[in-house]
């Protein structure tokens, strides 16, 4: 048995380009989209990593290249010991009970033609956790742990509002006992008022069963607010990545410093007084991603080193990582700029 | 202030047939907006805020949806008893309406040139020449680079932010005088936003547009806005200065909205949530719509929908009682306690049922 306190998950150099064909008769690859382009991290056991960044920075492709649902082009992922790029039937099917995933769209994930109960207990079934009417009062126990009715059980998705078939999916997560739940913008497609909700239940369901989350998402807010660490990604890299306190209080690369003054914070008299660092231009294509640092072409604080050279992810103390030339310089200088 | 409003929302009422029948999506809402003024409407999906600003364009697809009473007052003109031909010359001339998503509201076939001088035609008689040079103008002014190329692309060839900008460029075309923007970064990554939130900024400082900026997202109504209403199942549940709003919210669902989001700047070890869902708007009832999810909910509240009353100056909500943000956290939890146990109780009483069945 593995010892606490160890990495539940580390990544190492992982990478996840998706080939782009020509459009002749041979199908040529003519490059390749680096959705992931080298990522080194890791997940302690019982945290919450929260994963940030824009449209298109290879943040869910990151999170499906950890559950092999994409096969990824190089790098390991280590699990509780076992390496998982290496396993493959059987085997793989049999890790897939320890790492789950919660989707985005609470409108797509779930087959509209299978009822609840089909739904929760088909992993329970797929994996032999249960037998006859067991899995039927499996069901009922998980949607009450995700506070569903477990009247509901014969119902279909379609009768359910987006908070609650969030709560199906959470439900069909924890129905194989996981160990990692990476949670893919569980709340993006949620009205406001029903993002609390479930941000509070994942919280709970964590501190119940213990276990380890992956958050996905974009609003810095939300990420803030459930994560221990916070990983900033830009264009298939990891620009950096502190605990959650220390990323927003002290950023040391200028893309997340960009990042967290573009947020709005709901107090009139606060966004009256702060100064916004607005990056020109639109983020570059992941087919040909810019020389040298990725950020270069957007950065406010540029230098020549950064056009040429692509900076080391490196540890600026108490496990604060920055990809930047300047990041020991950098917030000196950004308030340098905008005055 | 003396000088009578732009625009004036008066009893709108706007139903839609369906085969469940008949669904009041907007009931019974006021509201002005003065010139040069930004108001913000808040409220989730089903509230009532895009339907309100359909209407004020007279863009409520009929049938199966009907303006059913009200006035919707412009410039002293009522626009809800305008003919077709009379409203087309208001539309993208006087009105004009930037849209959430920016890909399907321009035509993917035609090139932006085309798009953005046929309203410059049509509204302010340029000749084909004059509305080009306008155009490019218009697109610079948005920041695009390289305008007079630009103009010969299709939509396809720019990037979600480049194609706001575009529809933006193209609201702003014949100077109107009132700019609806409905949820204009929603679908917009944050740093994107940022630049489009600047540029509107900008763009109401020069040209004096009043603008109504619809939009979910508390944030951008505190940078954005100077008075903002609040929407609650198709009615107007709150309007105030947006200063006296988020200093001294007064209907619980307001209090809610701003007790459930995360924020930034802040420590919260633990969210606020609304419980519940929004409401059913088929259901015909007299009780205050957000009474089911109300954390500060009395008997009176079951019997009576309140209407808007001032509760401080240039302050109205829609709730019967003055209540205070500071005693939600003792309210919920009361709540919460003795709603548990009939729930447990009745949960106790179905599996009982089941077993002995």
């Amino acid at each position: 048995m593995a010892v606490q306190n160890e990495n539940l998950l580390d990544i190492n150099g992982l990478k996840m380009h998706f080939p782009v064909k020509s459009n002749g008769l041979l199908r040529r690859t003519v490059g390749a989209v680096k959705a992931v382009d080298g990522l080194s991290f890791s997940v302690k056991r019982g945290e919450t990593l929260g994963l940030v960044g824009e449209s298109g920075c290879g943040k869910s492709t990151t999170g499906r290249a950890i559950l092999q649902l994409h096969r990824p082009t190089a790098g390991t992922v280590n699990f509780d010991g076992k390496e998982l790029t290496k396993l493959n039937g059987e085997s793989l099917r049999q890790m897939r009970r320890k790492v789950q995933i919660i989707f985005q769209d609470p409108y797509a994930s779930l087959n509209p033609r299978m009822t609840v109960g089909d739904i929760v207990g088909e992993p329970i079934r797929v994996h032999n956790l249960r037998t006859g009417k067991e899995v039927r009062t499996r069901v009922e126990e998980l949607l009450r742990v995700v506070g569903l009715n477990p009247y509901f059980i014969n119902r279909y998705p379609h009768e359910f509002s987006g908070g609650q078939r969030q709560r199906i999916g959470i439900a069909r997560a924890l129905a194989v006992e996981p160990d990692f739940i990476v949670c893919d913008e569980p709340v993006s497609a949620l009205d406001v008022s029903i993002q609390a909700q479930i941000i509070n239940l994942l919280q709970d369901l964590q501190g119940q069963f213990g276990l380890t989350y992956l958050f996905i998402a974009h609003n810095l807010s939300v990420v803030k607010h459930i994560s221990d660490r916070v990983a900033v990604m830009y264009l298939g890299k990891m620009v950096e990545l502190a605990p959650s306190k220390q990323l927003y209080a002290n950023p040391m690369h200028p893309y997340t410093q960009a990042l967290l003054s573009a947020v709005p914070i709901p107090d009139p008299e606060v966004e009256k007084q702060r100064q916004r660092i607005i990056l020109q231009g639109d983020v570059p294509s992941p087919l040909n991603p810019p020389s040298g640092c990725h950020f270069h072409t957007r950065c406010p604080i540029v230098i020549d080193k950064c056009k040429a050279e692509d900076p080391p992810f490196q540890d600026y103390g108490g496990g604060h990582f920055v990809a930047c030339w300047r990041a020991t310089e950098s917030q000196a200088q950004m308030e340098k700029k905008l005055q | 202030m003396a000088e009578a409003p732009l625009l004036e929302v008066k009893n709108l009422q706007v139903q839609f047939k369906t085969a469940d029948g008949v669904v009041n999506a907007v009931n019974n809402v006021s509201f002005s907006v003065n010139r040069g003024e930004t108001l913000g409407i808040v409220g989730e999906s089903g509230s009532g805020k895009s339907v309100t600003s359909l209407s004020i364009m007279r863009l409520i697809p009929s049938p199966p949806g009907k303006i059913a009473g009200g006035q919707i007052l412009f410039d002293g003109d009522n626009l809800v008893d305008f003919s077709e031909s009379e409203m087309r010359k208001i539309r993208g001339n006087r009105i004009s309406m930037i849209f959430q998503d920016p890909m399907t509201s321009l035509n993917p076939v035609l090139r932006i040139g085309k798009q953005m001088t046929e309203s410059l035609q049509l509204h302010m008689g340029m000749t084909a020449k004059q509305a080009r040079n306008r155009a490019i103008d218009l697109l610079s002014m948005v920041g695009i680079p390289a305008p007079d190329k630009r103009l010969d692309d299709f939509p396809h060839q720019f990037s979600g932010g480049m194609r706001q900008r575009v529809m933006i460029a193209m609201g702003l075309a014949c100077n109107p005088e009132l700019l609806i923007a409905d949820e204009p970064t929603t679908a917009l990554d944050v740093t994107i936003q940022a630049q489009i939130l600047e540029l509107l900024n900008r763009l109401k400082n020069e040209t004096g547009t009043a603008i109504i900026f619809i939009t979910h997202d508390l944030g951008v109504v505190a940078g954005m806005t100077d008075r903002v209403i609040v929407m609650y199942a198709g009615r107007v549940v709150e309007q105030a200065s947006t200063n006296e709003l988020f200093r001294n919210p007064r209907m619980p669902y307001t209090i809610g909205l701003l007790d459930s989001i995360p924020r930034l700047d802040g420590i919260q070890t633990r969210l606020t949530p609304i419980p519940g869902l929004p409401p059913d708007l088929l259901e015909k009832t007299n009780r205050c719509p957000f009474a089911p999810r109300c954390d500060f909910v009395q008997e009176q509240c079951w019997i009576e929908t309140p209407s808007l009353r001032q509760v401080a100056p240039d302050h109205t909500a829609a709730c019967l009682f003055d209540i205070d943000r500071d005693q939600r956290q003792v309210m919920a939890e009361k709540k919460i306690a003795e709603e548990q146990a009939v729930l447990d109780a009745a949960l106790e009483d179905v599996l009982a049922h089941e077993q002995a069945s």
